[in-house]
């Protein structure tokens, strides 16, 4: 839990001591109401690792992988994950708060909002305009997502295939989730001999 | 009442379903919210995903809004604990039994398996996200302008999302 010593490499500073309660929590605020646009993550690593030094770029990269790899928005895991790195079950609690709470209390605000305004044509286009945006950036974002887990074909296959079952062939989610699930951990399940390294926290071997 | 349960149970089950991001959960959220329950129109779930790409913090905050417009602020609050909680606590545990796990044989085949089987899931999201919202030329060109301004520069996304939207407005008022 301690790596505050531990500096192998680059101009590190030295960790900060970890932040009290509300310290914690209004940092996660300030970080879930600026994070706008979709790149969470790359605001709470600006935040926790380059701003306050609450977390070095070793251990974020780790919790990271927990998060991707476990059911849950990246950005609420992650607060969780390091919130209880930081100050245990109350420091989860209340960085998954400050994340969550601004755009939640905006988006309620904006039900209502909508509720009143929600015919008017302008808003129409405004809203389907930024819907046609957002396939762009998830694309962006499956390219991204897909250059780091992606490794060999039969991966490219397990994601060709989860995506036709669900989105032409409607099958529900959680079926094709552990369907598939099961067929790709099986298919990457340990064998004898190449078991070294399990502690890399960067399952994924670049090309 | 019972609007308040069919909701928890909906977003419980859908929070679930977020392995990769909460994009992977959105072709189970249209079925159910649009199809099964009524509670949203299509173009409406579209429009409040939108909303959510402009709001801060995780874009699936717009979950609230459902909330809201089907039971108001109780309903926004029943909807973010059933999205948020379960998987919360879920993560907790996991991540402090993670480092117990850190030699666990099977740990970078979970990892691995899981991680093609979320990219499959996101981009089924983005198939059924793109059904409703590419309808005509104008449309695909700002989902096409969009990507490829984010792959070559490093702008903050927020900026082709708006401006996306005032093209949007632009066209319609000319």
């Amino acid at each position: 839990m301690n790596t505050h010593a531990a500096a192998p490499k680059g101009p590190k500073l030295p960790l900060a001591p970890p932040p009290s309660l509300w310290r914690l929590f209004l940092g996660f605020f300030i970080m879930g109401s600026t994070s706008i646009g979709g790149g969470v993550i790359a605001y709470l690593r600006t935040g926790l690792v380059s701003h306050y030094r609450w977390l070095d770029d070793e251990t974020f990269v780790e919790l990271m992988a927990i998060s991707q790899s476990l059911p849950g928005l990246n950005a609420t895991n992650m607060s969780i994950l390091s919130g209880d790195r930081l100050r245990g079950w109350p420091g989860a609690f209340f960085a998954a708060l400050g994340m969550c709470l601004p755009g939640a209390a905006l988006m309620t605000a904006a039900a209502f909002a909508v509720g009143i305004g929600g015919d008017d044509p302008i808003s129409k286009a405004f809203l389907h305009a930024i819907a046609a945006g957002a396939v762009g950036l998830i694309t962006v974002v499956l390219v991204q997502l897909g250059a780091k887990v992606l490794g060999e074909i039969a991966d490219y296959v397990f994601v060709v295939l989860t995506a036709v079952l669900v989105a032409f062939l409607h099958v529900p989610v959680l079926i094709a989730l552990v369907g598939v699930g099961a067929l790709a951990i099986w298919w990457h399940r340990p064998r004898k001999g190449t078991a070294p390294k399990p502690a890399d926290p960067h399952f994924k071997d670049h090309p | 009442m019972k609007q308040l349960l069919d909701l928890a149970a909906v977003f419980g089950y859908l929070s679930l379903l977020t392995v990769g991001g909460g994009m992977a959960a959105f072709p189970e959220l249209k079925s159910l919210t649009v199809d099964t329950y009524h509670w949203v129109t299509f173009p409406e779930l579209m429009h409040y995903y939108s909303l959510g790409q402009l709001a801060p913090g995780p874009n699936m905050m717009m979950v609230a809004a459902i909330g809201a417009q089907v039971a108001g602020l109780p309903g926004a609050a029943v909807v973010l604990v059933a999205f948020i909680l379960p998987t919360g606590l879920l993560t907790f545990g996991i991540g402090r039994l993670w480092n117990r796990l850190a030699n666990w044989p099977w740990r970078p085949a979970v990892q691995r398996g899981l991680g093609a089987v979320s990219v499959g899931l996101v981009l089924a999201g983005g198939i059924v996200l793109a059904r409703g919202a590419l309808t005509n030329t104008l449309t695909v060109a700002l989902a096409v302008g969009v990507f490829a301004l984010l792959m070559l520069t490093k702008i903050n996304p927020a900026i082709p999302i708006v401006a996306s939207g005032l093209i949007g407005i632009l066209l319609y008022v000319i």
